[in-house]
């Protein structure tokens, strides 16, 4: 995703959720949403199984 | 008495009625007044509180484990009287806490005595100890280098010498990596073992409490204490109590150790590689195993870390974005903008890969891997060569510990001086609930001198 793609996604989702975003925020907000969407790639990217159950409250 | 006496000792010396616990405290805060300027651990020192209560002690029975030991918290862990800042301007506006937490009330029940609140990264979203509000808590070993973070204030605290003992919270790494930058023992427990109750929340999926220390043994002493079960913390386990000081100088006959190879040796430094080499050398360890889709392990806890953190903190970024420190406000709001089926997936992740680490735990006991990938970084630094690429630092100084966290298995890091006289932390992983294990080999390790703590000259 290229910058200005990235900067109509925060710019639309910030208004939608209420966040008001200065633009001297923009570069940096724009960096870290890079590197999440990188993560949130490959995180996509596993093949599981329709049946695993999420773990948000987790016991080891 | 010196400074960097241990817990026990303290708490060995005041059960003797070779010192007073009015001494040590006396003691401990004539230190802290004279060397907090320079290393900024603290946030608030409770003197007269930590008087009343050393006094109180020297006039009863004198018992405890920890009989006398001053303590101190990283300020998102309530203590009576005081607003939990989480590292925060945002929180300065919160109530006192009408109560300490449960960590804080079990710690003084074996005798210990809070000295105050510690510095931190603002709402834990960071590795480095630095804050906009209040500013950085520094390295003991280098006043220009960073503490680590986000607990940044008890590396720093325990490092220089302040206190012998503090509690931090670790999301991703954030007890590990201050022990690793300041050369401490650290307690990452099992996820569910210690109540969270009576602390500010970052990520309720990864979030966790532990003690920083200068020994193994002082490791163990609190976190006896501090366990048992808290109806409270709907993420503690209600399971028994499973003392551990006793079993500490059991050897490591019989145990099957391995070093994380792969995704844990890409990308470590010189100084990471050679202290995981020395303690796996220490330990007679000569199998290296690959630890399943680590690097997605890693994406995951990020996912969970940013959403959950986002969420949190929505209203507040609303609110009040100005009053954030703008590293973490802009971090948040990046995190406020990931699709949701991210973090459902990632959360499916985290089943598979503990059903994987659970299996690889079947033949082995324990996985050495680097806490860090360097050395303390210069305060202020924001980009580091990583795996030969120039990368931002504040998001990867936890590539090595958030794989582990985000499992929620126990980790003692011990500390390795390296020859640029800075230290760095291995962490010692082993399976859930089996924190004995972990210790016992950090004792080990410590006992034949390839762990131990460094004394800065302050």
């Amino acid at each position: 995703m290229d910058d200005a793609a990235l900067d109509a996604w925060i710019e639309a989702a910030t208004a939608a959720l209420g966040i008001a975003v200065k633009p001297e925020w923009r570069q940096a907000i724009r960096t870290h949403l890079a590197i999440s969407l990188g993560h949130a790639e490959t995180v996509l990217a596993a093949e599981l199984s329709d049946h695993l159950d999420p773990a948000p409250v987790f016991r080891a | 008495m010196n400074p960097f006496a241990t817990a026990t000792e303290i708490a060995a010396a005041v059960r003797d009625g070779r010192t007073s616990a009015s001494a040590v405290i006396d003691a401990c805060l004539t230190r802290i007044e004279r060397l907090n300027p320079a290393l900024n651990a603290f946030t608030a020192v409770t003197a007269e509180r930590a008087r009343a209560r050393a006094a109180a002690l020297d006039a009863g029975a004198k018992t405890g484990p920890l009989a006398g030991v001053p303590f101190a918290v990283k300020n998102l862990i309530d203590i009576a009287g005081l607003p939990t800042l989480a590292g925060s301007k945002i929180n300065r506006d919160h109530p006192p806490a009408a109560a300490d937490s449960p960590l804080v009330t079990r710690l003084e029940a074996a005798g210990a005595i809070l000295v105050g609140a510690l510095n931190m990264g603002e709402y834990a979203y960071d590795f480095t100890g630095e804050n906009a509000h209040e500013g950085p808590s520094r390295n003991p070993h280098d006043l220009m280098r960073m503490s680590g973070g986000s607990s940044g204030g008890s590396g720093s605290a325990v490092g220089g010498g302040l206190v012998p003992l503090a509690l931090g919270s670790d999301t991703n790494g954030s007890i590990r990596v201050p022990s690793s930058f300041c050369g401490l023992f650290g307690l990452k427990p099992t996820y569910g073992r210690l109540t969270r109750a009576g602390s500010f929340p970052f990520v309720s999926s990864l979030d966790h409490l532990g003690p920083l220390a200068l020994s193994v043994a002082d490791l163990a002493l609190s976190y006896d204490a501090m366990q048992g079960y808290d109806r409270h913390d709907p993420g503690c386990a209600d399971r028994p109590v499973d003392l551990v000081s006793g079993g500490l100088e059991s050897g490591i006959g019989g145990l099957r150790i391995v070093s994380a190879g792969g995704y844990f040796r890409a990308g470590a430094s010189p100084e990471a590689l050679a202290a995981l080499d020395g303690i796996a050398a220490a330990l007679g360890v000569t199998e290296t195993v690959t630890i399943p889709e680590a690097q997605r392990a890693r994406s995951a806890a990020y996912i969970i870390t940013t959403t959950e953190g986002a969420a949190l903190h929505l209203d507040r970024l609303r609110t009040r974005p100005d009053d954030f420190d703008p590293d973490v406000r802009d971090r948040l709001i990046a995190g406020a903008l990931v699709p949701a089926a991210a973090l459902v997936q990632a959360q499916k992740f985290r089943r598979w890969f503990c059903q994987q680490m659970l299996r690889l735990f079947d033949r082995v006991d324990a996985i050495l891997a680097p806490a860090t990938p360097c050395v303390a970084p210069l305060i202020g630094q924001k980009t580091f060569v990583l795996d030969g690429k120039e990368m931002p630092l504040r998001p990867n100084i936890g590539i090595y510990t958030q794989p582990i966290s985000f499992i929620g298995l126990p980790v003692v890091a011990v500390p390795v001086a390296t020859a640029s006289g800075l230290p760095i932390g291995v962490q010692v992983i082993t399976a859930p609930w089996r924190e004995d294990m972990a210790l016992r080999i950090a004792r080990h390790l410590e006992a034949g001198g390839a762990a131990r703590t460094l004394q800065p000259d302050l």
